[in-house]
């Protein structure tokens, strides 16, 4: 019996052993680059994990088919290690640790949302890691210091401010009243912050300011009170639940604004799930494929558009373009340090100034990137009800002409 | 804070109807929960959670292009196997037991669900369209969407239903004594292994019938339960047990506070407003206790 015990004991520790050391590759093995990446694939934030996933992937497959990363004379394929992180912070937090000190990656991607990659960020800086990441966009993120963090889309407190300025343009410049309900969330309170510097600088007044709970599914109040004060903007920001709820509601309650700006309108589905009640909504977005930047790997936001829904059978948010685009990001940078020393594409990163398809990149101190506008496009049906999202600003981009103010209940 | 509410009498007033429409929603609810506690002893988390399941069948009735107002009759169908499985499976092996036992199997559920329902339908946002138009009412300026009404109109009617079968049939009869006296019941007779089943399953059909109104007045989402837990318990707790116009009151008080704590404190305190309320009538209770104890003295 004891020398079973001790068999099975020497025999089990043999296998731990050699299952971590199979485990543990390191960074670079072979032509393989390896990047690491802890995404929401359940949990609450799984369908924008799954875009962000699917964009990596997408990129992943397109670089390497194209030849790859060249770097010291040698070219590179790019692999990426994925662990679910159930859209918990805690447990990203921990799969950070493990990406880095366990598989030893030595570069990372980012997770989905604020909230994650403010957990992840602190890790990656403490080993000194490179992240880029595509889906934190909140102005904290920015705000603390961090060396090795990039993010290639614009900060939240960008994301409406083109709306408040548009209004304020139509109204001959002068200042307008804004009703505003933000949901309590990192992402959703600097978009918040960002209307009030808008506010601020263009004379506006905010004449509501609501703020929305994490279960949010009944706005009413709030457009009640709308509907009594009559602002000339009407601003809601609360993922996709506060873009649906607000829908609802406006065209239940009949609550006439003249303008109405909104997040995450792509990624709710407004126009398939509300049809013509959600027309002349207006909506803030990272990237629209309509747009005309370019690059060598996936010709324009066209191209990508129709690639990616070949391979995964529907049209990309902006959450899995900015996904790819990130891709690009660590290609350009790895083949300009010429080397996989951290400190050195660290520098190669900060350094960044291209165009992809997705816009251009070119990050600020903090990390952000600075070098490209949000867009607001705009929800417009035709008369069959068939609904479609219309770039309208900033002009140079504009598709279609803005529908300003947005026509009365009693009028549609 | 904000005191709109009060200086407009029209946002008075469309508070009012609109926490009592709400109200008589979550009664419905919070009547399920009274009734299994009542029978079996059980609190059961993971009401919230057969709230949404039942919004998904609506939900699902919708995107096939069958009115989802046909889920209120579908959604309670299936919803009854499904608590009658649940009941199988889990909870015959907690009913008799302590009362921790029974909150952890079915917070276990809880989670359970939530996490199939997000594997199974995705982590989005979705609703149900009815297209039913909006109720003006004072010269438009008080709206009222006729999903809510409609709601409360169905909530009402399957609770009529339910006291008049309660009263009536011999299951119902055999429910009512089970509450009052399990073991009384079992030597009379009473088949209480049955009875817990088929109100677990009563239990799960209400839940089915709430989901479906939800779906179609807001919104579902797999984790959006537990405020809807949270809501039948504190109204079970305030209204007690088989007590039924309590449940109803109570439900409807809880509607209208909410949407006034909504419209002064702001949106973002309606549903800490529902705790607080929650450990002040606690709170209450337990001093109330308390001197009559000190009168027996």
């Amino acid at each position: 019996m004891k020398i079973k015990n001790i068999l099975i004991t020497f025999v089990s520790a043999i296998a731990i052993l050699f299952s971590t050391s199979v485990v543990s590759f390191a960074k670079v093995v072979g032509d393989k680059i390896i990047l690491g990446a802890a995404i929401s694939l359940t949990g609450k934030y799984s369908s924008n994990g799954v875009h962000t996933q699917n964009g990596y992937n997408m990129a992943v497959d397109r670089i390497n088919s194209m030849g790859g990363v060249k770097v010291g004379g040698k070219t590179y394929k790019f692999d990426i290690i994925y662990y679910d992180d159930e859209s918990n912070p805690k447990r990203a937090a921990q799969l950070a640790e493990r990406l880095i000190s366990q598989d030893k990656v030595e570069f990372m991607l980012g997770p989905y949302s604020s909230g994650l990659t403010k957990a992840i960020a602190p890790v990656t800086e403490k080993y000194g890691v490179p992240m880029v990441e595509a889906n934190g966009a909140s102005r904290s993120l920015f705000t603390k210091g961090y060396k090795y963090l990039f993010a290639v889309l614009a900060p939240a407190n960008l994301y409406l401010d083109v709306a408040i300025r548009t209004a304020v343009e139509l109204n001959g410049g002068k200042g307008v009243r804004i009703a505003q309900a933000f949901e309590q969330d990192a992402f959703s309170q600097d978009v918040r912050l960002g209307i009030l510097d808008a506010a601020k600088e263009t004379g506006s007044e905010i004449i509501i300011d609501d703020k929305l709970p994490k279960e949010l599914n009944d706005m009413a109040a709030t457009l009640v009170k709308v509907k009594q004060m009559k602002p000339d903007v009407l601003v809601v920001s609360g993922h996709t639940k506060g873009a649906l709820t607000a829908i609802r509601q406006i065209s239940e309650m009949k609550v006439d604004v003249p303008m109405l700006a909104m997040t995450h309108c792509d990624a709710a589905k407004l126009s398939k799930q509300h049809g013509a009640n959600s027309q002349y909504a207006l909506c803030a977005s990272q990237w629209h494929k309509t747009l005309t930047y370019k690059d060598d790997f996936f010709k324009d936001g066209m191209t990508y558009a129709a690639d990616f829904e070949k391979e995964f059978g529907y049209d990309p948010p902006y959450q899995s373009a900015e996904s790819s685009a990130a891709l690009l990001v660590f290609k350009d940078a790895f083949e300009r340090a010429n080397t996989f020393d951290q400190k050195k594409v660290r520098d190669a990163l900060a350094a960044t100034n291209m165009q992809t398809f997705y816009g251009n990149i070119k990050f600020a101190p903090g990390g952000q990137n600075v070098d490209k506008p949000m867009v607001l496009f705009q929800v417009m049906c035709d008369d069959a009800g068939k609904c479609e999202n219309k770039v309208v600003a900033p002009l140079k981009w504009a598709s279609a002409e803005l529908i300003h103010p947005v026509p009365k209940w009693s009028e549609r | 804070m904000d005191f709109l509410v009060f200086q407009y009498p029209m946002i008075t007033i469309q508070a009012c109807l609109d926490g009592l429409l709400l109200g008589i929603l979550f009664a419905l609810i919070a009547y399920g929960m009274a009734l299994q506690w009542g029978v079996m002893n059980i609190i059961n988390i993971a009401q919230g959670d057969l709230v949404i399941l039942g919004g998904y069948i609506a939900y699902f009735m919708y995107l096939y292009g069958i009115h989802p107002a046909w889920g209120v009759i579908v959604s309670p169908i299936i919803m009854y196997f499904v608590g009658i499985a649940i009941y199988k499976l889990v909870i015959n092996k907690v009913v008799d037991r302590d009362l921790f036992i029974s909150i952890l199997a079915t917070f276990g559920i809880s989670i359970l669900f939530m996490q199939l329902m997000n594997f199974a339908f995705g982590a989005d946002v979705v609703l149900a369209n009815s297209g039913y138009g909006t109720t003006m009412l004072f010269d438009n300026n008080v709206v009222l969407p006729n999903s809510k009404i409609f709601s409360a109109f169905i909530s009402i009617v399957f609770a009529i239903c339910l006291v008049v079968y309660m009263k009536r049939s011999k299951l119902g009869r055999a429910i009512r004594a089970t509450a009052q006296n399990a073991r009384a019941a079992k030597i009379l007779g009473v088949d209480t292994e049955k009875v817990y089943a088929a109100t677990f399953g009563i239990n799960a059909a209400l839940c089915g019938v709430a989901g479906a109104l939800i779906s179609i007045t807001f919104t579902i989402h797999p984790y959006m339960g537990l405020p809807y837990t949270i809501r039948s318990f504190m109204i079970v707790i305030v209204a007690g047990l088989g007590n039924l116009p309590g449940v109803a009151m109570s439900g409807m008080g809880l509607g209208i506070f909410e949407e006034f704590a909504d419209y002064i404190l702001g949106t973002e305190f309606r549903i800490g407003s529902v705790f607080l309320l929650l450990v002040l009538i606690l709170v209450y209770r337990r001093f109330k206790l308390s001197r009559k104890r000190e009168y027996l003295k």
